[in-house]
């Protein structure tokens, strides 16, 4: 099934800068952004919030199998982020521009890369993916050695 | 309320299928329970058929009027009902709600899938619908994609390793050998499983359930005229469901279905039973460590424990509970929609003795267990022997 342009589009802030929304009534935060607090329901007071960016992996798996526009990719490496501010994210791991392979608890941050063009004439889309970010897994390392 | 009860029931041969569209498929299955049960079509009330997305396998919607239709039930309400993979198991619900309620007596439940005539890669992509379209099959995360982020993450919480991971596939072949109904007549090792191709890391082809044709039918009507039909009546002593997220990204836990061991509890309790007194059971192994969770979301055995116990042996047939005595996804197939009603197939005719190579001694209890994607729907049914 064609990609709509329409569904890139309409979360492209979502999709490029990490855009995602936060309960005032409950102070709960969600990515991607949605209508309704899972916690206050009618109650909800959802205004935009934009994440940082860095977190650790939650889970990885790296696809050889691929999906329909993939193809040219695979293999490619996605896995769960949980973000510092909370929620858990989907997104592909950049294991390419590590040298340290990846394993649970790798911290990454996020940048800006193309996702997929539709062939050599069509739109590129482009999304919000993850790098290993050995220089907050020191610093990690080292405040925890701080407290110890 | 009333007591419900299977009184008839109908599987086709699941597999690759050329020779069969989705209609014959319906009819096959359908006759079979029509026969199964000793009823005519104009005794039927009301039909309710379960089917995932025959709309994207063969641009075919309104299959549960089709089902009616081909079964020549006459004007009888029709009703399709989608819950992705949980699609089959839901219908069943929803037909067991129509009778329970005194508003229909005699309900045909079918389930179908006709997937194989689009490519492996077209049949992928309408699969992935069962997730978050957005923001899972918008980035490339494929179904097994999604089950291998969970895998990992339980090898990684409780130690679970691929080999226990292949052994589940290992058993349901094993299992699937004996059925003849079953997609895969093929015994396979451990060393085969570790060694086939990777899908997505740590699966491989054989974790992976295959794409099948198929369908299933039961026929339903209250237990206290079920006798008329069929001498051993099969009682439905709970029916239950809960939902959860779409998004696996979005769960509590990614090591366990919420919304199977909400429907589990639930349907333990409403049937007065717990998981010792389960005989034998039909779990959703759509991928290996989906059969693993599952073992741990229905209360066999504690969270991490599993996988050790089905590479022990405990799950064979006639072990401490029988697992997938079908074969269960991985080795009967699994034609999305039937999955759920081919499930309480399968569990009628190991409580009726009925369940030829593959039957378990004095089974008597048995559980159905469907899941809709990574788990935003789950379905478990408790049956049993009601002569």
């Amino acid at each position: 099934m064609e990609k709509s342009p329409a569904d890139l589009w309409r979360h492209v802030k979502s999709r490029y800068f990490l855009l995602g929304s936060v309960c005032e009534n409950c102070g709960t935060k969600y990515f991607p952004p949605r209508v309704v607090c899972r916690k206050c329901g009618r109650n909800t007071k959802m205004k935009p919030y934009k994440f940082n960016g860095t977190g650790e992996i939650y889970s990885f798996t790296t696809i050889r199998a691929p999906a329909d526009e993939f193809e040219e990719q695979a293999p490619y490496t996605v896995g769960l982020i949980k973000l510092d501010e909370g929620p858990i994210i989907e997104g592909h791991i950049l294991t390419d521009e590590s040298n340290e392979p990846i394993k649970i608890g790798t911290r990454v941050k996020v940048a800006f890369r193309k996702m997929y063009k539709e062939g050599n004439e069509g739109l590129i889309y482009y999304h919000y993916k993850f790098v290993p970010a050995p220089e907050q897994q020191k610093k990690q390392e080292k405040s925890k050695q701080k407290r110890a | 309320m009333r007591d419900v009860a299977i009184i008839g029931v109908g599987l086709t041969k699941f597999g690759e299928r050329w020779d069969s569209s989705i209609k014959e498929l319906m009819a096959e299955a359908g006759l079979a329970a029509l026969q199964d049960a000793n009823i005519t079509s104009k005794d039927i009330n009301a039909i309710y058929g379960g089917s995932m997305t025959p709309g994207r396998f063969i641009g075919q919607e309104h299959v549960a009027a089709l089902m009616a239709d081909q079964l020549g039930l006459g004007n009888i309400p029709a009703t399709r009902v989608e819950n992705a993979c949980a699609s089959g198991g839901s219908a069943l619900r929803q037909g067991y709600m129509a009778v329970a309620s005194g508003i229909h007596d005699i309900v045909v439940v079918g389930g179908v899938e006709k997937m194989t005539d689009v490519s492996t890669s077209e049949a992928t992509t309408a699969l992935g619908g069962a997730g978050d379209q957005e923001w899972e099959l918008f980035q490339g995360i494929t179904f097994p994609g999604l089950y291998a982020l969970m895998a990992r993450r339980h090898m990684h919480d409780y130690g679970t390793t691929e080999e226990q991971l292949a052994a589940v596939a290992v058993k349901n072949h094993a299992n699937a050998y004996k059925n003849k109904y079953a997609q895969f007549h093929k015994l396979i090792t451990i060393d085969e499983v570790l060694n086939s191709k990777k899908v997505a890391d740590p699966l491989k082809l054989l974790d992976c359930s295959p794409i099948t044709d198929g369908a299933a039918a039961v026929v339903l009507a209250p237990l206290e005229i079920a006798k008329k039909y069929n001498d051993t009546p099969i009682k439905i002593a709970a029916s239950e469901q809960a939902s959860d997220t779409l998004r696996l990204a979005d769960r509590e836990s990614i090591t366990s279905i919420k919304a199977a061991r909400i429907s589990a509890e639930n349907a333990y309790r409403h049937a007065g039973v717990t998981p010792k007194d389960i005989d034998v059971a039909e779990v959703h192994d759509c991928f290996t460590i989906a059969e693993i969770i599952a073992m741990e979301d229905l209360g066999f055995f504690k969270k991490g424990e599993a996988a050790k116990a089905i590479e022990e042996g405990r799950t064979q047939i006639n072990g401490d509970v029988s697992v997938n005595t079908s074969g269960g996804l991985k080795g009967c197939g699994h034609p999305v929609g039937a999955t759920g009603i081919k499930q309480a197939v399968e569990i009628t005719w190991q409580l009726r003795g009925e369940a030829e190579g593959r039957q378990v001694d004095g089974a008597e209890i048995g559980l159905t267990h469907n899941v809709g994607g990574s788990g935003a729907t789950a379905v478990v049914h408790v049956l049993k022997r009601a002569d």
